[in-house]
């Protein structure tokens, strides 16, 4: 599966890291990855799993992301609600209110593998059981609980777990994803929705690749997501199909514009390392030195990264005074210039623009005199 | 987004300040706004936590629910909010104003002003819509009955925040939204969602640059968010040990209180700082003409509640309220947009830069030109324009200019100038009376400056939708007039 010997990139992520456990992946973080594929910094410091919220604390730029132990307790209290008596509730509605033809329920909890956690005795469990359920074995199973899948990226696996994965007698594997929004009157928050959407899209894209491994076909994996969140203003859950094909595409283009690990570390000075130098829980190591380090990445700043990455404060810092940092259609409408200061530069004919900026030019310059004009 | 604003928002980067996006202002503000700052308990169904409502700014009414999970408590809330919000919209309701309809010969009478509900940003807009639904559909009688002021509240905050959603009107407002539409800030607009970062640039609080201002807006120590979410660290650190002591003791809801009136009255003072600043700008022309609208929709709503066995609105728009909506709501955008590029130069040159008007000079005019070409002899005034913006318009089009906006312009011909721009031949009809002479000043002279543009201020017709009761079949025949369900009134709200 990979050209460059697993040993040698293993090692240098590892050196990249520093003497502390990685931060692992995750379908929220894949789906902020692809929401930046172009952004080398991102792909190296997620690849070697570095605690990107510990340097953003240490180079003095945190970034307050954080769960509301509200939140938390609901959300928590909804799932067990939705999983309890072996998803009786879920079941239930997933026959009456989606038409789905499930028979014979057999619920495995995957979560705990029989008192063995690692990641890998879970994933080989996973596998079994669900290679099982494909082959149609008696007694296999229909709702497998938080089975923990694998999805490459950027040529390293990254294990995954879907809250539920449920099993069509006849046909279909269906994604199972519990979220606490509420969908109220038919309605739920966009946002919410589409986040969820492309979560969901991860856990479709593992599957599929797991069936495929397995010899199964990948198209019994359903595109259609259940989505289970409480109706209305009540703990009632109800479930809503989410067809994900859009997400699925795009992810999986964004996935493959990911440059491979190996690829993006051959590029970089071998003595670079991104470790905090953590002693007792401290990190020791000049934070100069750890913003030096950054800066041998380059990065790619956006206002979207706000919402997804622990270094975004970071980034914008460096990012002040490109038109990045004002968003892409601000710098869409500057011409796609980099620089602010460029930009006015030439709006005030004080730069006397290339050949490729000379429309753009004339454009700033009509703009910015229609602007004096009537502010005058 | 457009090339203007983009370019504003560089000038606020260099300037470290931020920049005008109008030259006048397009919301109303009214004289005396109901204020209103809520706050969400997190991952509940929009389940209220607190909030500061008020029409005076220096006295605020807090209102706290000690323990959100607990429905007799957020029916409480509701019930105290009620009381607040129907006092203030019943103080709206003591002055009629007469209108004259059909050509002068009937009236019908208005209120002379109406109430307006402005909250920090469109998220507090949708918190607004929700807690409308959760109340409205409430019975005052029979199992779960609630304080009669209940389901009116539901009904009131149901019809502001629908407002909210038409463009140009005023009776909602979402202070974010006002701000953003008439500054530009040197950060993106993922940013100026914050409302103390996005006044920060505008306003900045004493002895703060705007910079400052805006880097002091993330620290949610010294601003915490404008709600509905609270910060997440608040709630672990602060909120939940405070709930908890409450909980144990109820004389701790002191304590409680002034927990939450920590959180919010920060973004209080922001918000009328924000009308401060957006009152201090002068209404563009038709400003007026739009609250008007919103005073009508207001009387309406008032007049409905007051019929016979006024029902609560229906949990889904039926197929021909949804078109119906869908065709108001566009008919409302051209309208307003159309105003706004009048009122405001500023607005009409994204039109110019976009080749839709230009501006120009008369560089000559013939005022008593006649058309004899169809035999009957016609006044037809012709003129050229010298213009240097980026004309799209071609020959054909009508084009009129605001200061004579009963006279139109047709263009005969575009011609480019070798010292840069064009020269636009225009022949003008209308706005001259009948005879064959044109008055002194109803025909552009050498020298003036005009803006001609193809933007037509008329009024659309309306869509001819079915009356509700002629639904076709085949958008599912006529709908049901939404009565609640008994279901409804005692909905789950927990
Ligand atoms: S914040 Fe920085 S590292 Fe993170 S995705 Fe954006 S540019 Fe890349």
């Amino acid at each position: 599966m990979q050209n460059a010997p697993v040993t040698s990139t293993e090692a240098h992520l590892d050196r990249l890291r520093g003497d502390v456990a990685p931060v692992n992946h995750n379908a929220r973080t894949i789906a902020a990855l692809t929401g930046n594929p172009g952004c080398r910094r991102r792909a190296v410091l997620d690849a070697a799993g570095v605690d990107k919220k510990a340097m953003s604390v240490h180079i003095g730029h945190p970034v307050p992301f954080g769960q509301s132990t509200f939140a938390i307790t609901r959300g928590n209290a909804f799932e067990a609600q939705v999983k309890a008596n072996g998803c009786a509730e879920l079941l239930t509605m997933l026959r009456e209110r989606l038409g789905l033809d499930i028979a014979e329920v057999a619920y495995n909890d995957l979560e705990e593998a029989g008192g063995n956690g690692s990641r890998e005795v879970r994933h080989a469990l996973a596998r079994r059981m669900i290679d099982g359920a494909a082959a149609g074995v008696e007694g296999a199973g229909t709702l497998f609980d938080h089975p923990l899948l694998g999805l490459p990226i950027g040529g390293r696996t990254v294990y995954l777990e879907p809250d539920l994965i449920a099993f069509q007698v006849g046909a279909q594997f269906h994604i199972i994803e519990i979220k606490s929004f509420p969908v109220i009157d038919g309605q739920a928050d966009g946002g919410k929705v589409a986040a969820a959407a492309v979560q969901s899209a991860v856990y479709v894209l593992a599957l599929r690749r797991l069936f495929e491994e397995l010899g199964h076909d990948p198209q019994r994996v359903s595109h259609n997501v259940i989505l289970v969140c409480p109706e209305n203003f009540s703990n009632r859950p109800v479930a809503t199909l989410l067809d994900v094909r859009r997400q699925l595409t795009v992810l999986k283009r964004q996935l493959s514009r990911l440059r491979r690990v190996d690829e993006l570390l051959a590029t970089l000075d071998p003595g670079l390392t991104f470790d905090l130098g953590v002693r007792d829980g401290t990190a020791t190591r000049p934070a100069g030195e750890v913003v030096a380090a950054l800066g041998e990445v380059e990065a790619r700043y956006s206002p979207d990264c706000l919402d997804m990455c622990e270094l975004s404060y970071f980034c914008r810092a460096e990012a002040r005074g490109t038109t990045h940092a004002l968003g892409r259609t601000v710098r869409e409408e500057l011409g796609g210039i980099e620089f602010v200061d460029t930009a006015l530069r030439l709006a005030e004919g004080r730069l006397a623009p290339t050949v490729e900026l000379a429309e753009t030019a004339h454009a700033l310059r009509t703009a910015l005199r229609m602007r004096t004009e009537c502010l005058s | 987004m457009t090339a203007l604003t983009a370019l504003a928002r560089a000038i606020a980067v260099r300037e470290e300040r931020a920049q005008p996006l109008t030259t006048v202002r397009h919301v109303h503000i009214g004289a005396r706004p109901l204020v209103f700052v809520p706050l969400a308990l997190a991952g509940e169904a929009n389940a209220p936590l607190a909030a500061l409502v008020g029409d005076d700014r220096a006295a605020p009414h807090l209102l706290v629910v000690p323990q959100p999970r607990n429905r007799a408590q957020r029916f409480a809330f509701a019930a105290e909010l009620g009381h607040l919000v129907l006092d203030y919209l019943r103080s709206f309701t003591h002055f009629r104003e007469d209108v004259p309809i059909n050509r002068g010969r009937e009236v019908r009478q208005r209120f002379s002003d109406a109430p307006q509900l402005i909250v920090p940003n469109p998220a507090g807009v949708a918190f607004t819509r929700l807690l409308g639904r959760s109340t409205r559909l409430r019975r005052t009688d029979g199992p779960y009955a609630v304080d009669p002021v209940v389901p009116l509240l539901g009904r009131w905050l149901t019809f502001l925040a629908e407002r909210a959603e038409h463009p140009g009107s005023s009776l909602m407002v979402a202070m974010t939204r006002a701000l953003s539409m008439h500054w530009a800030t040197g950060q993106s607009s993922t940013e100026d969602a914050n409302l103390a970062a996005l006044l920060g640039w505008i306003a900045p609080p004493e002895g703060r640059s705007p910079v400052e201002a805006a880097a002091d807006a993330e620290d949610a120590d010294l601003w915490p968010p404008a709600g509905p979410a609270t910060d997440p660290t608040f709630d672990n650190e602060i909120l939940s040990p405070a709930i908890a002591r409450h909980e144990r003791d109820p004389r701790h809801f002191d304590g409680l209180r002034k927990v939450l009136n920590s959180q919010l009255e920060p973004t209080w003072h922001l918000m009328w700082r924000g009308i401060d600043v957006l009152g201090g700008l002068s209404p563009g022309a038709s400003v007026a003409e739009r609250w008007a609208d919103d005073r009508d929709s207001f009387t309406n709503y008032v007049t409905y509640l007051a019929g016979d066995n006024p029902l609560p609105q229906a949990r889904r728009d039926s197929a021909t309220a949804a078109a119906r909506r869908l065709s108001t709501m566009e008919r409302a955008q051209n309208v307003y947009d159309v105003q706004r590029a009048m009122d405001d130069p500023l607005v009409m040159a994204e039109y110019r830069l976009g080749g839709e008007a230009f501006a120009g000079t008369v560089t000559y005019a013939a005022p008593d030109r006649i058309d004899a070409s169809s035999g009957r002899r016609k006044l037809r005034p012709q003129i050229l324009v010298h213009t240097d913006d980026p004309l799209r318009l071609t020959p054909g089009a009508t084009v009129s200019d605001r200061s004579r906006p009963k006279q139109k312009a047709v263009i005969v011909r575009v011609s480019t100038l070798d010292s840069g721009g064009y020269e636009v031949q225009l022949e003008l009809s209308g706005g001259m009376g009948n005879s064959l002479v044109a008055p002194p000043g109803s025909v552009p002279a050498v020298g003036e400056r005009l803006t001609y543009s193809a933007l037509d201020a008329a009024f659309r017709q309306p869509d001819r939708f079915p009356a509700n009761e002629e639904t076709p079949w085949t958008h599912g025949g006529p709908p049901q007039q939404y009565v609640p369900t008994n279901d409804d009134a005692v909905e789950d709200w927990s």
